[in-house]
């Protein structure tokens, strides 16, 4: 005990302590110059520099009021994208889970043949890069499935629609979420398993009363995960929503509000924070859990 | 009948909310109601009927989706990077080695090895750094937090951040409002215009993706840093060791494991720099990662010029 608080004190060094309080003050000070710019009026921003701001303050919220609520002849408001981009991450973020779930309840306590393969090909997807698999995947939903002349999957006319990136989204969380679920699941005391089967319990009553409440904290963790991915994305939502303005995330929209020269700071900031404010919130709201879910992730893997 | 077509092409904002609304809430009722339909009738057939209905109901729709959705595209892929352009012909590695000879993909190919190298490499130092000082923090909550949060932030919102801070004003007399442009005048260098001059726009992109994956890599490290027993710490301090060789030679060997996972899951995090690039520079093809697909995109508009 004495030694490891004189171990302690020694360790406690305040430069090194100093150095750290420098590095995050370095790390937040982009974010925090497009915050500071996003409520000055535009002539200021163009003008001067934001940290001009803290010796000539002027607010404003004029930019937000602008940005979210008044569209063009070809550009809607962004109110319209952050719709689309909470109807895009909600069903996004339920179905993979739900699926996931199952799948690692069966891999978990099912006892059958090639469990261990199946478990491990799952696994091993987690590292195939999604541009692989876009253009076929794109393919299958404007044209259904047709292999050797048989159709296993029709067109089924959702191009355009929402359905296609959820599926998309869906299928690329699979792979991770099963993964670290059933990590979480296989932890479950056999013996609880067991007693719910001598009670008589069949494997579906087992899972919504015995599996399902027990994994609460588990679907919590890796929620978080697919939220921020599925909201921060703009690859899956730029090639799935087919370059249709009504299904588009407010990431396409911004992407696009940079590429174009019409728009100028005093707009992209303000968007570009709008954007950001949904993870932000989560991420400090549920940060230990977010924590819980990365290390799963990476450190027991 | 033209003043008709127009009004119709401009709906409002919640003539295109209510409909996505409808489906929205739609998808989400029918899902529900289809598991909760078949938990409730699986659950009521007789036991010899569930002893493979369990498969049906719990393995096969993960596992379809994902034959569909990442098995069979991965294949068809592949098999299609050994055919010829109609896809009607076996041409065997002529697509590998025809890329190998155009030099932009080679420039794609050098660009994409300096990411996959330079961006883990510093981004794990820099968090191994940062997680063996907060570690000897009283209170290293907020330090952590703050670094930690770009992890939060979108690579689009990222990008527009840095773009931001790295935005350049050519014309010398007006103010600049670009935090780079500012800081080198104030030392005396005329900004350069950051994001157009290669190789220094490389650099900068790449320090974005740093900002990004350092959180990450140090809260990692910083876990298993925090499951190095005190023991060894303390036997390495009564031998004598110093504070530096103390890092060196314990701590660094204990996790070992967790900064090589750190290391991998950031290089294939670095694949996924599309969304800077193309948000910072437009989508200039130097930084995209490629593949066998793209190459054969590439070959066909180059065939067509």
């Amino acid at each position: 005990m004495a030694i490891n608080k004189k171990a302690k004190d020694i360790f406690a060094s305040p430069v090194a302590s100093a150095i750290a309080v420098i590095i995050a003050i370095l790390w937040t000070i982009p974010t925090f110059g497009l915050l500071v710019s996003s409520i000055r009026p535009e002539q200021d921003i163009n003008q001067s520099g934001w940290w001009t701001f803290f010796t000539n303050p002027s607010f404003t919220l004029d930019n937000y009021s602008q940005v979210l609520f008044q569209g063009s002849s070809t550009n809607p408001p962004l109110f319209q994208f952050f719709f689309n981009s909470f109807a895009l991450t909600l069903p996004a973020v339920i179905f993979p889970i739900t699926l996931a779930l199952f799948a690692a309840y069966a891999l978990a306590w099912f006892d059958f043949r090639g469990k261990d393969t199946i478990f491990f090909i799952i696994f091993g997807l987690q590292v195939v890069p999604l541009q692989l698999t876009l253009i076929p995947l794109l393919q299958l939903f404007s044209k259904g499935l047709v292999i050797g002349g048989v159709t296993l999957i029709p067109d089924l006319g959702i191009t355009g629609t929402f359905i296609p990136i959820w599926i998309a989204h869906t299928i690329f969380g699979l792979p991770l979420a099963v993964f670290l679920l059933h990590n979480f699941l296989s932890q479950i005391p056999r013996e609880l398993i067991e007693a719910g089967r001598v009670d008589g319990a069949n494997w579906f009553t087992l899972f919504s009363k015995i599996v399902l409440p027990l994994s609460v904290p588990a679907i919590a963790s890796f929620s978080i995960f697919q939220f921020l991915w599925v909201w921060n994305d703009l690859l899956v939502g730029l090639t799935f929503g087919g370059g249709v303005k009504q299904v588009a995330p407010m990431t396409v929209r911004i992407a696009e509000m940079v590429g174009s020269r019409g728009s100028g700071w005093e707009l992209l900031t303000a968007g570009a924070f709008v954007s950001m404010i949904v993870p932000l919130i989560v991420f400090f709201a549920l940060q230990r859990y977010f924590v819980r879910g990365l290390l799963a992730g990476s450190v027991k893997g | 009948m033209i003043n008709t077509a127009f009004v119709a092409a401009r709906k409002t904002p919640w003539e295109v909310i209510f409909p996505n609304l409808i489906l929205l809430i739609v998808s989400l009722v029918a899902f529900a109601a289809i598991v909760y339909l078949v938990f409730l009738l699986a659950s009521r057939v007789n036991v010899r009927v569930q002893e493979w209905l369990k498969y049906a109901v719990f393995l096969a729709p993960a596992v379809l989706l994902l034959l569909v959705g990442l098995v069979y595209p991965t294949l068809r892929t592949l098999v299609m990077s050994f055919m010829n352009a109609d896809s009607t012909e076996f041409v065997g590695l002529d697509n590998y080695v025809w890329s190998f000879t155009i030099p932009e993909i080679l420039i794609v190919l050098r660009n994409t090895a300096i990411w996959v190298l330079v961006v883990p490499i510093l981004s794990t130092l820099l968090g191994l750094a940062i997680a063996y000082m907060t570690d000897r923090m009283k209170r290293p909550g907020i330090v952590k937090s703050l670094i930690f949060l770009p992890m939060a932030i979108s690579f689009v919102g990222a990008g527009v951040i840095w773009k931001f801070v790295y935005s350049f004003q050519p014309n010398l007399d007006k103010p600049d409002i670009g935090l780079f442009s500012a800081l080198s005048k104030a030392i005396g260098v005329n900004p350069p215009n950051w994001l157009l001059e290669a190789p220094m726009n490389t650099l900068l992109l790449i320090l974005v993706m740093i900002w990004i994956q350092t959180g990450f890599c140090m809260v990692v490290i910083s876990a298993a840093m925090k499951n190095v027993p005190d023991e060894v710490v303390e036997a390495a301090m009564l031998d004598g060791a110093g504070n530096w060789k103390r890092f060196l030679r314990v701590t660094i060997p204990m996790i070992r494991s967790t900064v090589i996972v750190v290391l991998t899951t950031t290089a294939i995090g670095t694949l996924k720099v599309f969304d800077i690039v193309r948000t910072m520079t437009g989508g200039l093809l130097c930084v995209l990662p490629i593949i066998a697909y793209n190459i054969r995109q590439l070959r066909r508009e180059r065939t067509e010029r």
